[in-house]
């Protein structure tokens, strides 16, 4: 088909190649894992680099929550949201976490389109060491995305009056985001193998995204809730994110074992908050297995 | 030396539809093997079941004396699979894509960019290479795919109707691409519904129908197998049933005809087998005028592959396609194929 090449050459790159079609799969190694988790992450950055609205989106987006509820709240009285925080304060760890949240819980989309496209067929008819590496690569674009969105809030909160956390404030931030995308885009990818199609993924998307903001101390501390929805924000993942980065926000001072969150029922220190998110973690990751399983075997 | 793919005795059902009844047949190092039918006959389940893709509920397959079914990641790394055109990302360029492929066969990091540039030169890709692959037209698409499946250098190549949707010169590069693998080595398994895409190509075939193997063999054999040779005979464009019958009559009453079979799809044409080498043709004219019937057209051939599958089904593979092109549920199926 090819000039440029001679017959014996062509003759030999179509010809079987034992040392890799032959090779030894039965050992599933950790570098054929890292490599093809890599290669699908690779495949994840250069459609958002070619497709950048999404992530242009998700920049603006929470920079509007914070200048419009910013704006809402601008005349409360102040000392309202605690000793002398002021709203920019009290907001900004709220659009933090809301915004991370928002973004892993649209981490299944991609794998639902790939499912429906059958782009996914290609990578099961390829002899991954692990089809867990499917999963991996969507978790690492989805947590790198978080953190250029964190960072975009964080600089521009700062520039709105609610300060700059130090060093370890921000890593502590860091982490707390890190566990909450981990656990809601497990929860997503799980999703995007067990619905139908992309219509229901992103009917449940819909339903979910919002009552969770609301029915966390995103916008609003606990104390100005009714009883019925104390208990429920008492209960969500999102306030166990919010509370300690806002005390990260609130006390220069804050220490693991400083009490971060106050409920009418439990405080929990930064430790247990951590605690917390872990298992909600490992919670939904063993709840995906079966989902996993039943696509994957 | 093991068979590069066995397969024996393959059943797969979704749901209460019985895609694959049982489909047994073995595929040679280093030959074409084709697997012809309509759409609809099983090609592509079994095809899907053979890469993994599919769990079959009973039988055995294996990729060179390797069983696919226990160790499917043995088998995902010897065969190659192209598939009709749907799984690609527009997004990436032709070379992302094969690097991405290549990463997941595992091919050592040092060649992935040489053995890239190197399938990208044989399959004349060089002037796509780095343009979006939602730019291709279908031809270089399907090269793309085949330089794609032939990354790792598999054992063995199957293809899924390779060719449906293509410009007839994108056919022949395809079928010319085919004939260069198999001198390199690499064994081929292809499916088509296109005749004589099966009888250029392969150097065995099985024929396909409703879900079980009515004929397996070289294309040569198994058209001298069914002798004589073939005449279709039309009395009228349409012709009515009371006359197809009557001419049948006639017709089976002359020594030189073996069998006579009415038409009904194609408006009651009579396919006639007769001796090789008579001059039939004026005695069927002849004695059609006798009892006052016409002939609207008359002609004679070798069997054919197409006449192969009509000796076993009934009807031509042309007319299966359409009538089960009428009964198909796209929807159903492209839900069963979803993973």
């Amino acid at each position: 088909m090819s000039q440029s090449i001679s017959n014996s050459k062509i003759r030999s790159a179509l010809a079987p190649n034992p040392s890799i079609s032959g090779k030894n799969t039965q050992q599933s190694s950790l570098g054929d894992f890292i490599q093809e988790t890599l290669a699908l992450t690779k495949r994840l950055f250069i459609q958002l680099q070619r497709r950048p609205s999404s992530l242009i989106a998700g920049v603006i987006q929470p920079f509007m929550w914070l200048v419009l509820f910013g704006a809402l709240f601008s005349k409360a009285p102040s000392g309202l949201f605690g000793d002398d925080l002021s709203y920019a304060k009290f907001l900004a760890p709220g659009v933090i976490v809301f915004t991370a949240f928002s973004g892993a819980l649209n981490a299944g989309l991609p794998i639902m389109f790939d499912r429906e496209f059958g782009f996914l067929n290609r990578l099961l008819v390829a002899p991954l060491s692990s089809r867990y590496s499917i999963v991996a690569a969507s978790t690492v674009y989805i947590i790198a995305l978080s953190f250029i969105q964190t960072a975009v809030i964080v600089f521009a909160s700062a520039i709105l009056g609610a300060g700059f956390p130090g060093i370890a404030g921000l890593s502590a931030i860091a982490l707390i985001v890190f566990l909450i995308v981990l656990g809601v885009t497990a929860l997503s990818l799980g999703l995007a193998f067990a619905l139908p199609g992309h219509i229901e993924l992103l009917a449940v998307i819909f339903v979910t995204n919002l009552p969770l903001l609301f029915a966390s101390t995103a916008l609003a501390p606990l104390s100005f809730m009714a009883g019925w929805l104390q208990v429920i924000a008492s209960l969500n993942p999102l306030t166990y994110a919010i509370e300690p980065i806002r005390y990260i926000y609130g006390h220069a001072d804050w220490a693991i074992d400083s009490v971060v969150m106050n409920t009418p029922w439990f405080n929990f220190s930064f430790s247990a908050v951590i605690l917390v998110l872990l298992a909600f973690d490992a919670l939904i990751l063993f709840a995906i297995q079966p989902l996993l399983r039943r696509r994957f075997a | 030396m093991a068979a590069a793919v066995l397969i024996e005795n393959l059943q797969k059902s979704y749901g209460d539809v019985q895609a694959v009844k049982d489909i047994s047949f073995t595929v040679q190092p280093g030959e074409i093997f084709g697997l012809l039918g309509p759409n609809g006959a099983g090609k592509t389940t079994t095809i899907r079941c053979l890469c993994t893709l599919a769990k079959p509920n009973s039988g055995k397959i294996e990729v060179g004396g390797i069983d696919a079914i226990a160790s499917p990641k043995a088998a995902r790394q010897r065969l190659g699979y192209v598939t009709q055109g749907v799984a690609i990302d527009k997004v990436l360029t032709g070379r992302e894509l094969l690097k991405l492929q290549a990463a997941l066969y595992h091919l050592p990091k040092k060649i992935i960019g040489d053995r890239t540039q190197q399938l990208i030169e044989i399959l004349g890709l060089d002037e796509y290479a780095n343009k979006k692959i939602g730019t291709y037209s279908g031809g270089i698409l399907k090269r793309l795919d085949l330089a794609a499946g032939l990354l790792h250098q598999p054992e063995v190549l199957v293809l899924d109707e390779p060719t449906v949707g293509l410009d007839i010169e994108s056919r022949m590069v395809v079928w010319e691409f085919l004939q260069e693998l198999r001198s390199a080595g690499t064994t081929v398994l292809i499916t088509s519904h296109y005749l004589e895409e099966i009888d250029a190509l392969a150097d065995r075939l099985a024929i396909i129908d409703k879900g079980v193997v009515i004929a397996e063999g070289k294309p040569s054999e198994l058209k001298d197998k069914l002798g004589g040779d073939r005449v279709t005979l039309r009395i009228r464009e349409f012709t009515s049933d009371d006359e197809a019958n009557k001419a049948k009559q006639i017709l089976e009453s002359l020594s030189f005809v073996e069998e006579v079979i009415i038409n009904a799809v194609q408006g009651n044409s009579l396919n006639l087998i007769v001796k090789s080498g008579q001059s039939s043709l004026s005695k069927i004219e002849q004695s059609l005028e006798e009892v006052e019937l016409p002939t609207f057209s008359l002609a004679q051939s070798r069997p054919s592959l197409d006449d192969v599958y009509l000796a076993a089904t009934g009807q031509t593979i042309m007319d299966a396609q359409i009538a089960a092109s009428s009964t198909r549920d796209l929807k159903k199926e492209k839900k069963q194929m979803m993973k």
